[in-house]
């Protein structure tokens, strides 16, 4: 292979791949320095303006680059990755992309170096430059402030997708093909970014769905609990162990202390860094008083649209709304009741149920009766604010639950407080675990206007409490069996009298 | 007017999809710059030349205001093309040849109110950020690039007009349909059948 190219053209290629590596390295951090980059155009080029692109080297990135190179260059399995973190000022961090400069064995031999590999590499850096800032990543970075930091770490050798957490997509930014190999630069970037939304609301403004979708959220709850409960580590690939609802139990209380006053400006940071959580489920309850399992309705939510509801029987209940506007509205509950107050304090230590019965929540209510978990930490009692409702349970499937709800509620910043019931549901079906639900307040979407709410608001709740259909209810449905039973021999008696007439009205319709 | 500023940020950012295809003739270096969008939450990268800049604007609104006037739930169509100019012998004039076009098309959107605007901005910007991967999917395929030309040909390849920066040959062109989907080539057609129902 080496043997086809001269050494002139061997040399040269060397070089540019390793400018391009460091040029790469360059462009992703100043992307994600939170700055916009500037470069002015000249035309007379200097030494270090490789592939005719005005790329400043910063020189603790380059020194950086070199260092995790060693003096290799990224080859067949030994790739360049650049990994883009976010560490929120509590000392988490979450990864958030990964950057990858790879070669593979796919050669292209006729190509010729110092011309079209040269120019390609150079498109390629330029199409860097433009996903850069396409990247979700981008506009966090832009954002980064006290509340958080972007942070990137350099490293060669195998690329490691693990932190990325779920559903992360890949974008590859292209391909140059050379004698020696196809070089790839790829981007992975984490698209679920619910652990990084739960905690920065809970500091600043909580979401109602980013708090449910933090539980609800099977890949978030197994694996952002322990990384919240620990000093973070990035690389941990260990988050999918079991017991890890344990964890949320301890991240409730992270959460809890965490809590300080920030500025409502801050919130307006927040919903559209994390309009890509996705997935959000609510969970609907209804209480009445029967033994059987609750079930449940779940509504996918996206962008953070709309705001879930859930109704405990008798309960405040509260509902955040991630404003598009960037503000969130919270409605404080109440403080709970002695009783409620007691499940709560009951049923919040209780080991929540596996992950899985998440999954179970998550399907329709027609077919589960299965339990699942929601747990917030407790707070403080929560000041009041304006547009405090109590609703009543909604989408009865079938009759009777007996729920308890008990409502904690979290406390907030300045201005905004959050609060959630749990709701304790004695199933005698599934797990057969005692199993919390979270009851949260409805506030419709859109509802900035005044007189909004009220209308919409009003909709949603009158429609979402349907009465009992006769028909569903176990006494009256039996009874009336009985009741068709018993008239069936009269009707037929009528019928056979008839006959004639219905025979008669059979041949006229042939 | 929400339709007017919707296209505006489209136009805002369309700016930068050719700026790819600039390539530096081994005299100098091309600088870039971060461009916010004013409307849309979206951020592109566009080469650091007020001159091209200037150029892609003032076409941009001739496009705009075409847009606008053609009334209130237009489409229309914007074309980039890269063209090679060919000299000929014969006493034509120069044929221009394009290699690749890229076309944009747009409609106007006319949104009620303050809801319905964010939502639209969102998905716009969105949407930007997918069109913005498409274009570097296909311009990484290096499917055709004229070949470099030598010193006397450079002008039938590139744009040697700016001083600092030097794009390929291009021209932008739009047309613009109204709402009942009519062009120039409908009206003749219609024209014509009607002509021949008679």
């Amino acid at each position: 292979m080496d043997s086809d190219l001269s050494p002139q053209d061997k040399k040269d290629l060397d070089k540019f791949i390793k400018f391009f590596a460091l040029k790469t390295v360059q462009v992703i951090v100043q992307a994600r320095l939170g700055e916009k980059i500037c470069t002015r155009s000249s035309s007379s080029p200097t030494g270090s303006d490789w592939f005719n692109l005005a790329i400043k080297d910063i020189p603790e990135v380059t020194h950086e680059a070199k260092k995790a190179l060693a003096g290799q260059l990224p080859g067949i399995g030994r790739s360049m990755c650049v990994e883009i973190s976010l560490k929120t000022s509590e000392g988490d961090s979450m990864e958030l992309e990964t950057w990858c400069l790879e070669m593979n064995e796919k050669c292209d031999k006729d190509i010729k170096v110092s011309y079209t590999v040269y120019n390609r590499l150079s498109v390629l850096l330029k199409s860097l430059l433009a996903i850069t800032r396409v990247t979700p990543a981008y506009k966090l970075s832009r954002k980064q402030g006290h509340d958080y930091v972007i942070l990137y770490r350099i490293y060669f050798g195998e690329v490691q997708l693990s932190g990325l957490g779920e559903g992360f997509q890949t974008v590859r930014v292209g391909v140059v093909g050379t004698p020696v190999g196809t070089v790839t630069l790829s981007c992975a970037y984490r698209t679920n970014l619910a652990f990084m939304s739960n905690r920065q609301f809970e500091r600043s403004a909580p979401i109602m769905g980013i708090i449910v979708d933090h539980f609800v959220d099977p890949p978030c709850s197994s694996q952002r609990p322990t990384h919240m409960g620990q000093p973070c580590n990035y690389r941990a690939p260990d988050e999918e162990d079991g017991g890890t609802f344990a964890g949320v139990q301890d991240s409730q209380e992270v959460c809890t202390t965490s809590f300080s006053t920030s500025p409502p400006s801050q919130v307006g940071h927040s919903p559209r860094s994390f309009s890509l959580v996705q997935n959000l489920k609510v969970f609907n309850l209804s209480s009445k008083n029967d033994k059987h399992q609750q079930f449940l309705t779940v509504s996918t939510l996206d962008d953070l649209e709309f705001s879930p509801f859930v109704y405990a029987l008798g309960l405040p209940l509260q509902v955040l709304h991630a404003g598009k506007e960037g503000g969130v509205v919270l409605v404080p509950a109440q403080p709970p009741h002695g009783a409620d107050a007691h499940l709560t304090v009951e049923h919040a230590p209780n080991t929540p149920s596996s992950s899985g019965d998440d999954d179970g929540l998550s399907q329709s209510a027609e077919g589960r009766r299965d339990e699942g978990r929601r747990s917030v930490s407790p707070s403080d009692p929560v000041e009041s604010l304006s547009a405090f409702t109590r609703k009543v349970g909604a989408f009865v499937n079938k009759p009777s639950t007996q729920i308890t709800a008990a409502s904690l509620d979290l406390p907030f910043a300045d201005s905004f407080t959050y609060s959630s019931n749990i709701l304790h549901s004695q199933g005698s079906e599934g797990s057969g675990q005692q199993d919390d639900f979270v009851m949260v307040d409805f506030r419709p979407a859109f509802s900035k206007d005044d007189l909004l709410p009220m209308d919409l608001g009003t909709f949603y709740r009158e429609f979402q409490n349907p009465p009992q259909l006769a028909s569903l209810s176990l006494h009256i449905s039996s009874q009336s069996m009985a009741d068709d039973l018993d008239s069936l021999p009269e009707k037929l008696r009528v019928y056979e009298k008839n006959i004639d007439e219905f025979d008669a009205f059979v041949d006229m319709l042939q | 007017m929400l339709a007017l500023l919707h296209t505006i940020l489209l136009h805002r950012s369309t700016g930068k999809f050719h700026y790819k295809k600039e390539g530096t003739y081994s005299i100098g270096t091309v600088g870039t710059l971060d461009i916010d969008c004013d409307f849309i939450d979206f951020t592109f990268v566009r080469v650091s030349s007020e001159e091209l800049d200037r150029v892609i604007r003032k076409a941009v609104s001739e496009f705009k205001d075409a847009l606008s006037n053609s009334g209130s739930d237009g489409m229309g169509q914007i074309s980039l093309e890269f063209y090679q100019k060919k000299k000929s012998r014969w006493p034509f004039s120069d044929e221009c040849i394009p290699w690749e076009v890229w076309s944009i098309k747009v409609n106007v959107v006319n949104l009620a109110n303050e809801q319905e605007r964010q939502i639209c901005r969102e998905k716009v910007g969105e949407k930007l950020g997918e069109k913005v991967i498409n274009v570097v999917e296909v311009i990484n395929r290096h499917e055709y690039l004229p070949k470099m030309p030598t010193q006397s040909e450079v002008d039938n390849v590139f744009d040697t007009s700016l001083k600092d920066v030097q794009p390929y040959l291009y021209k932008i062109t739009y047309q613009i349909t109204d709402s009942l989907g009519t062009s120039v080539s409908t009206t003749m057609r219609r024209l014509i059948k009607d002509t021949l129902a008679l």
